[in-house]
């Protein structure tokens, strides 16, 4: 008998996640996030989360859907523009937001899915980013100190998966999905196409399942598209 | 004076035979268009790709395939995916041959400046942090004045850091200039038509001037 990860939907997925819970989000922009889950997260209408993730979606859609039900106290990302709710709420001082570089918020959800309790980055060096952290030279050049994160939940979109767990991914929509997906206490995929064991070449696995706690086929994927670019 | 064209044109220059490049966004984006068809390059988008193509016809377009600017593109033959923390490994150890980015500031001994302004809404740092502080050479495509005339090559940066000793050359409408390793900027090339005494009066730095400085030269 196979191991079996397998739950109905996005609602039972994310059942147990409560209120003040840090969330790790994949997806860069509105590719590759797991717009299914996030639609759960706000019907459930928990509160208070941290949200990790690489940028905090649009005004109606992705992260920024959370945003409008005032959901998320906390929001660790390298790059928020492009949501004027998120602004409004950050002057105002409602939201809470860490801005890291890109390549660190990889770097720390690697170290967490390798057991790695930090890493060492030249990113940030001689900035502010740097500010109150442990700095090492290693061969003449300066490295700050950066810690694995410790997400309650990490919630991904993969394109293919097996009730085993195991995910792959299409094109550039793997960017924070297969990092996120090995850092999560508890990880959530939510797959446009869910198969059974072995369906799937295990030559071609990007994630293996025994990082995933539950996966689910989603539904109804928009896909939003932030900036389509044509050429003639 | 160039264009933002003729910027990209003349940076398109600087990219060696067989090299990884990362562009920014705005006028780094355009070098693409300027490669000439004896150099091959490879482009990376850090969002998880190397080999990145032009933008798609309307048929192609793919919400899963986008560059790191999120635009829509393609790829090409040759091309790999990959994740994010394996996009900035390979821009930490240096297997990135060359980084062109925009920059609000530059100072004299190669710092960089363009990621916030204080009081203003801040967007984030994105990628521009792991990049300058990782890239083995690091061009700066930007105008040589702010828009209140202001230089933005300078003896210090005024705004919050990016990266620090960074930066080797920068291209503006105005000139060419390479950042010495022991300090200011050394004028390479003047655009077509633009005396040193202009290029004098917009840059605050230290500029080192010795000899002629030619013209840029476009093929």
């Amino acid at each position: 008998m196979t191991i079996n990860k397998q739950v109905k939907n996005a609602e039972e997925a994310i059942a147990d996640l409560k209120d003040g819970q840090t969330i790790m989000l994949g997806g860069f922009g509105l590719c590759g996030i797991p717009e299914n889950c996030i639609a759960a997260l706000v019907k459930k209408g928990v509160t208070n989360l941290t949200c990790i993730s690489n940028n905090a979606g649009v005004d109606d859609f992705g992260i920024g859907l959370m945003l409008h039900q005032r959901q998320v106290k906390k929001m660790i990302a390298s790059y928020v523009g492009e949501n004027a709710e998120f602004e409004r709420q950050l002057l105002s001082g409602e939201l809470d937001v860490e801005l890291i570089p890109q390549g660190t918020l990889a770097f720390r959800c690697m170290a967490a899915g390798y057991g790695m309790p930090a890493i060492f980055t030249p990113a940030g060096i001689g900035t502010e980013v740097a500010n109150g952290k442990e700095i090492r030279n290693f061969n003449g050049k300066d490295y700050l100190l950066e810690t694995a994160f410790n997400a309650d939940f990490a919630i991904v979109k993969a394109w293919k998966g097996d009730t085993a767990g195991n995910l792959i991914f299409k094109a550039t929509s793997r960017n924070f999905n297969t990092v996120m997906a090995m850092a999560g206490k508890i990880t959530i995929a939510e797959v446009e196409e869910l198969v059974e064991p072995g369906q799937l070449d295990p030559n071609q696995i990007h994630v293996p399942g025994v990082y995933i706690h539950r996966i689910f086929q989603g539904s109804n994927y928009e896909k939003r598209i932030e900036q389509k670019t044509i050429s003639k | 004076m160039l264009d933002k064209e003729a910027i990209a044109k003349r940076i398109a220059k600087e990219i060696q035979h067989n090299s990884y490049v990362n562009l920014g966004i705005g006028i780094p984006t355009l070098v693409a268009n300027y490669i000439p068809k004896n150099i091959a390059v490879c482009f990376q988008s850090e969002n998880g790709l190397l080999g990145m193509g032009p933008f798609p016809k309307e048929a192609d377009v793919d919400a899963d395939l986008i560059n790191a600017g999120k635009q829509t593109i393609t790829m090409l033959p040759g091309a790999a995916l990959f994740d994010s923390a394996m996009s900035f490994g390979m821009i930490h150890a240096q297997k990135i041959d060359l980084t062109i980015l925009g920059a609000m500031e530059v100072s004299e001994n190669g710092d960089i400046a363009n990621w916030k302004i204080p009081g203003k809404m801040v967007k984030g740092m994105g990628g521009a942090m792991d990049l300058v502080a990782s890239a083995k050479n690091i061009i700066v495509a930007m105008q040589h004045v702010n828009k209140n005339g202001e230089s933005k090559l300078l003896p210090n940066c005024t705004l919050p850091l990016t990266g620090i000793r960074c930066v080797k050359k920068i291209v503006t409408e105005l000139a060419v200039l390479a950042v010495l390793p022991e300090g200011g900027f050394k004028l390479l090339e003047r655009a077509p038509g633009v005396s040193v005494d202009t290029i004098k009066k917009a840059t605050l730095g230290k500029l080192i001037i010795e000899g002629e400085i030619p013209e840029m030269a476009f093929d």
